[in-house]
């Protein structure tokens, strides 16, 4: 799922959709940020269920335990929105926009990601 | 301050509770306090005292916490033999003199024992301290047959032990039916047909004339009727009289058949002399039961501080199991009041009798007698106590709800803020509600602040519907949903995972829940379906739901790392495996610590090192430990008799043993277990979810204690086990646990919940109640079969190993993780450290 950006998008070829597990998040370096992503299954109800699976880019650092494990966190939802659980200190963090739920000065940076022909592209701001 | 000099003479439960309740009040601030104890022993629980021939120890038994002789001074052992009023002295039989300002008389009572000749005789005894349970106990090696003269209450206890001892256990009673106090005559007659149904023989309307040399056993006793029995053993337990002879000698007012006279305030006739518990006679009452016996405690300690206490009577009502019958006894339970009228229902068949006793006007309950079924009680107590209008048909209340009967249990909104609802520690309605209303969500913390229920634990029930029934009347929805996605409790969720055969989380969820799941009850499903089927957790359906502990087998630090620790089973370990571990943590530079469990802790591993540590370590023969899993930890063990000069048992060999059976498997929570060679108890397994401590005659398995942040000792759960039994009975009792308890919940807090309590817990391992026994076993049996190493296993497996790099674009590592060396051995740097550490990298 990519996030419209009013800047031009550079997209930094990352690996093989196969290479992800759904529900697993996997760390990525891009352009010396890390970054956790995660493949989400179709949402398994719910009426507006899209059909294909979702993908998610965050970043991988964990603003309140101050280490880089948040692919390392348990992904689902809570009130139907998608989310990420913090392995350290639980807390939650909706992939769509990286916001904390439990304390919305916080969030974790997001980056547009995509599907093309197999491989997963991230999208980072191109040098003007 | 001068403190004023509180003598206290006796420390039995009450002398005991007497001091507990004193100290809360900051009486200890106020007095200067000396205890003078007849008995060698601090206070211990009479009451549960025949759990002695069990097992249980004088320590177990024990009433005192630590503190609770902080600035007292004690004197055990040492009776006091005469009080001077006029000088204010007592004196001890040693010769001591103890000067008092007030004076506390806690001395209880002493079996009476009927004047009978020949009572004198050798393996004649009575039953009250622990010197007499030593006696009793050896003097049973020597019987066959042992005769208890008394069927009252305690009688009947007594005879229960002997029947434990092994013992042809009579009972000899002088009225025409046993518990005369308590029961009416068609109660009587059903508890007699029960207790003779178990194997006692009981013989009513016998008056003992004279014990003599028997032919066939030491004695024989022979009866006013002409009749004889012949025995071994004897043990007189025929009532008991209020211990009062100090005060009669120094002239206090008694009453006409003794005991202590004292008013509300349990003052004496000598104002600075008070008197509680058994050997006090209130408005002509002895109460022979512990709960009034506390109720004066307080009462004089709020006294002593300048309060208002007041000893208004108690109520003798009493509910129990005897020999395994169940029986119950309300206030009027003869039908004595005059007018009264009575309702009884009599089932032969199950062998039930309930009798209940009426008003006049029928309104209100004044009694009721329960034999072999005192489901009822609950609810009639409540009623008579607090005189709560009877419905139209009262006979609902003890007729079966098959008959037309219905369900006519009192609700317990209509209970007033007054009703007691804990009569050990005299804990109302209305103090229940308060401590809610102070916060109190659960029952495990109502029990701390009230202490209701933490007595002889028989209101359990009854606190539990009352605490349900204000969190709804609170409009806090009670809900045991383990998260949003599922309508169920984890118990729930075990069940139907059980039963449906259901394998992943994705078919759980798409037939019994919504959504996608969560951090909550992603890994507590796969902890079930680990429990269930024991497939290896990284498989691709289960690797999400792991917590990250479990999906990088390894335990994250503060910086991301990991810490690995592999098993030592029982923490006996080779020179050559210590030198493999030690070489390990130096060439992947990883902390070392020793852990409680007696093994060691490698800390600081990247992961993306952990596939290559684990690779050596299973090269030298290591597992996994699992240090990582809510699952079995480790079987703490102290060294046994193979070396130690006081080990009974092998222990080491008993706790590898173990460690290897339960290893891996999954449970609510991480589970830990101890073995010690002897009493001693060096392993500390007393404080473990399960502990077992050898004795001569075998095992004794405790089980539900916890260290950590709410430390429990654990409950004696069977004794003098051998091996294949003390096995069986770890696989029902953890079984058991893994398929009922909550999510995280450790044995100690799920233990605290547990309906019925420790009995329960012996009917479920033990008897085998539910008949879950073989089911259990075959479930851990499996688990046990199944049983594979997940390192072994993940290093076989490439797709497996892949997943531990740090990224999946580049072979770089995490910048984040900085170290400094600190005491010689690297540690996470702390911010400040890091900063320092990039400034002088970018120069």
């Amino acid at each position: 799922m990519s996030t419209e950006t009013t800047n031009p998008v550079r997209w930094i070829d990352i690996c093989g959709l196969d290479e992800l597990t759904p529900n697993v998040g996997t760390a990525a370096l891009v352009a010396g940020e890390q970054v956790a992503i995660f493949l989400l299954p179709p949402a398994a109800s719910g009426a507006e269920s899209s059909p294909r699976p979702e993908i998610y880019a965050v970043g991988n650092h964990d603003p309140f335990g101050g280490a880089n494990v948040i692919s390392r966190g348990i992904v689902g939802d809570l009130n139907g929105e998608a989310m990420v659980a913090s392995p350290l200190y639980k807390q939650h963090f909706r992939l769509a926009d990286g916001h904390c739920l439990e304390d919305d000065r916080v969030r974790l940076p997001v980056w547009p990601i995509r599907v093309v022909e197999g491989r997963i592209e991230i999208g980072v701001a191109s040098a003007e | 301050m001068n403190k004023s000099k509180l003598v206290v003479i006796g420390n039995g439960m009450v002398g005991h509770h007497f001091l507990t309740a004193l100290a809360e009040r900051g009486g200890k601030d106020q007095f200067a306090i000396t205890v003078i104890g007849e008995e060698p022993h601090t206070a211990y629980d009479r009451v549960h005292l025949s759990e002695y021939f069990s097992g249980r120890t004088l320590e177990q038994l024990s009433l005192v916490e630590a503190g609770d002789f902080d600035q007292i001074e004690l004197l055990l052992g040492d009776p006091a033999t005469a009080i001077d009023r006029s000088k204010k002295v007592v004196t001890t039989a040693a010769g001591k003199s103890l000067a008092y300002d007030q004076l506390v008389l806690a001395t209880g009572s002493y079996p009476f024992v009927p004047p009978v000749p020949g009572r004198e005789r050798e393996q004649c005894y009575v039953y009250r301290t622990i010197e007499d349970l030593d006696g009793i106990m050896a003097g049973a090696k020597r019987s066959r047959v042992g005769v208890v003269v008394g069927g009252g209450l305690l009688g009947l206890e007594a005879a229960n032990a002997l029947t434990n001892l092994g013992l042809e256990a009579h009972v000899v009673e002088f009225a025409p039916q046993l518990m005369g106090v308590q029961l009416d005559q068609g109660g009587g007659e059903m508890l007699r047909r029960k207790i003779e149904a178990l194997g006692v023989t009981v013989h009513t309307g016998r008056n003992t004339k004279e014990i003599v040399d028997g032919s066939e056993h030491l004695h024989r006793m022979n009866f006013a009727d002409g009749q004889s029995l012949e025995t071994d053993l004897i043990l007189f337990s025929a009532g008991i009289r209020p211990q009062d002879k100090l005060a009669a000698e120094s002239g206090l007012v008694l009453g006409e058949r003794g005991g202590i006279e004292i008013d509300d305030g349990c003052r004496t006739s000598d104002p600075d002399i008070y008197a509680i518990g058994e050997c006090a006679l209130w408005q002509g009452r002895i109460f022979g039961l512990v709960a009034p016996g506390y109720q004066m405690a307080k009462a004089a300690a709020e006294v002593l501080l300048g309060g208002e206490g007041r000893f208004r009577g108690a109520d003798m009502s009493t509910k129990l199991k005897l020999l395994g019958v169940e029986v119950g006894s309300i206030g009027d339970a003869h039908g004595r009041t005059e007018g009264s009228y009575s309702y009884q229902f009599q089932d032969e068949r199950s062998e039930s009798y309930k009798r209940m006793v009426v008003s006049a006007d029928g309104t209100t309950l004044l009694g009721a007698v329960l034999v072999g079924d005192t489901s009822a009680y609950d609810t009639l107590l409540q009623y008579a106590l607090n005189g709560i209008e009877l419905p139209d048909s009262p006979e609902a209340l003890i007729l079966p709800a098959s008959s037309g009967g219905a369900e006519v249990g009192l609700g317990p909104d209509k209970l007033p803020a007054t009703a007691q609802i804990c009569s050990c520690h005299d804990v109302t309605k209305g103090a229940i509600c308060e401590a809610m209303d102070n916060g109190c969500r659960d029952l495990a913390s109502l029990k701390s602040v009230t202490k209701a229920s933490t007595g002889c634990g028989g209101c359990a029930a009854l606190l539990k519907s009352v605490f349900d029934a204000e969190l709804v009347k609170r409009g806090i929805e009670v809900n045991t949903d383990i998260c949003e996605h599922f309508g169920y409790t984890r118990q729930a969720l075990f069940h139907l995972i059980q039963v449906e055969e259901i394998r992943s989380f994705d078919e759980l969820i798409q037939k019994h829940g919504r959504g996608l799941g969560c951090e909550i009850c992603k890994p507590a499903v796969a902890s079930c379906l680990a429990s269930c089927w024991n497939e290896y957790v990284l498989e691709p359906p289960h690797a999400g739901l792991q917590d990250t502990n479990d999906r990088f087998l390894a335990n994250m630090q503060k910086d991301g790392t990991y810490s690995v620790v592999p098993r030592v089973a029982g923490g006996e370990i080779t020179p050559d495996k210590l030198i493999v571990l030690g070489e390990v943590a130096r060439d992947f530079g990883l902390y070392t610590k020793v852990t409680g469990g007696q093994r060691i802790d490698l800390f600081g591993a990247r992961m993306e090192q952990l596939p290559q540590i684990w690779s050596r370590l299973i090269a030298a023969g290591f597992e996994t430990g699992h240090a990582y899993a809510k699952s079995l930890r480790t079987v703490k063990s102290c060294v046994g008799s193979t070396w130690c000069r006081y080990g009974i048992d092998d222990s080491v060999g008993l706790a590898i043993e173990l460690e290897n059976r339960y290893k891996g498997l999954r449970s609510p929570h991480k589970l830990k277990m101890g073995v010690s060679g002897c009493t001693r108890e060096c392993a500390e397994a007393q404080s473990k979810d399960v502990g077992v401590i050898a004795t001569e005659r075998g095992w004794n398995l405790y089980v539900c204690g916890n260290g950590g942040m709410k430390p429990r000792h654990t409950d004696l759960l069977a004794t003098d086990l051998d091996r294949a039994t003390l096995i069986r009975y770890i696989d029902r009792f953890l079984m058991f646990y893994v398929r009922t308890a909550d999510r995280l919940q450790r044995t100690s807090v799920w233990f605290e919940g547990l309906e019925g309590g420790l009995d329960y817990l012996k009917a479920v391992v033990i008897d085998d109640q539910l008949g879950l026994g073989d089911e259990l076993e075959r479930q851990m049996q499996h688990l046990v079969e199944t049983y594979a190493c997940e390192w072994q296993r993940t290093l076989d497996d490439d797709a497996a190993a892949r997943r531990f790099r740090a990224f999946v674009n580049t072979d770089d590592l995490d910048n984040g993780v900085v170290r400094v060396v600190e005491r010689g051995q690297p540690r996470p740097a702390t911010e400040q450290e890091r900063r320092d550490l990039a400034v002088t990298s970018d120069n």
